[in-house]
């Protein structure tokens, strides 16, 4: 399903299907020109959600941390990072990869990398996650 | 008006394949980005899966000249490799392994998430509007 979103997207509106970009470009000011696309697709991606979760007969949960310090902290780095180099997951990892980007690749690599490592340091070394 | 109702088809397509596919569990996503603790791969899949599809419409654009709503299709980017692709990749990677979030499954999951989600997509948002000075000063920088 996430890989026929991006490809709606791409087919129906000749856009690139990252959450990073659709946000940020809302955030900025600097995709304004679109806001209607992007307002759109940011409420469908809240609201159908939503609906699904009582059809969906499973406990859903984010399971998202207690320590706020960390929450912050982590959006910050998501915030910075994904503009920064202009994507996230669905940009570079789905968006990316599939159309043979070099960019999008070295961005996979280097986030799942910097999450690997993340993860030894705050889980296994310092245990605070 | 046809444009923005793809965009909500797109956007509701991704947010209950973000839901069914465990993206939006934090502790499923740290499982997997744990690779040298207790691994679930399972994700892994997830990214794959959502590859197929996606190289077999960017093969499509390859035969049409413009996109439904009569759109150019998105131009490759310039190739080179810059150090902000790199630093601004590394530090959400950093930040996706602390909490388990990536921006797409942050808003996704907006209406169960409590107040850690909510925290979490305003500290996104602090930092996206971060990121343009701080991009210039990386500029400056490596310019030096």
């Amino acid at each position: 399903m996430i890989g026929l979103a991006g490809a709606v997207f791409l087919l129906g509106n000749g856009r690139i299907m990252g959450a990073s970009g659709i946000i940020g470009g809302l955030v900025d000011r600097s995709g304004l020109s679109n806001w209607q696309e992007r307002t759109a697709f940011l409420a469908a991606l809240v609201v159908v959600p939503a609906l699904m979760l009582p059809i969906y007969n499973v406990e859903v949960q984010t399971n998202i941390t207690d320590n706020m310090v960390l929450v912050v902290a982590a959006g910050l780095l998501v915030g910075i990072g994904t503009r920064l180099a202009n994507g996230c997951t669905s940009g570079h990892g789905v968006c990316g990869i599939s159309r043979f980007s070099l960019r999008g690749m070295v961005a996979t690599v280097f986030y799942l990398l910097a999450g690997g490592i993340a993860m030894v340091l705050f889980r296994h070394v310092l245990g605070v996650i | 008006m046809l444009r923005t109702i793809l965009a909500a088809v797109s956007g509701g397509l991704f947010g209950a394949g973000l839901l069914v596919s465990g993206m939006t569990d934090t502790t499923k996503v740290q499982g997997w980005l744990d690779v040298f603790g207790d691994w679930d791969p399972t994700l892994a899949f997830v990214l794959g899966g959502a590859i197929l599809p996606m190289a077999l419409a960017w093969y499509v654009t390859t035969l049409r000249t413009k996109s439904v709503v009569g759109t150019e299709f998105p131009a490759r980017p310039d190739p080179k490799l810059s150090h902000n692709l790199v630093i601004g990749s590394v530090l959400f990677g950093a930040g996706w392994g602390l909490v388990g979030l990536c921006p797409g499954p942050a808003i996704a999951s907006l209406s169960w998430g409590g107040t850690g989600g909510i925290v979490f997509i305003l500290a996104m948002v602090a930092g996206m509007l971060a990121a343009n000075p701080i991009r210039a000063r990386i500029d400056q920088v490596a310019a030096a």
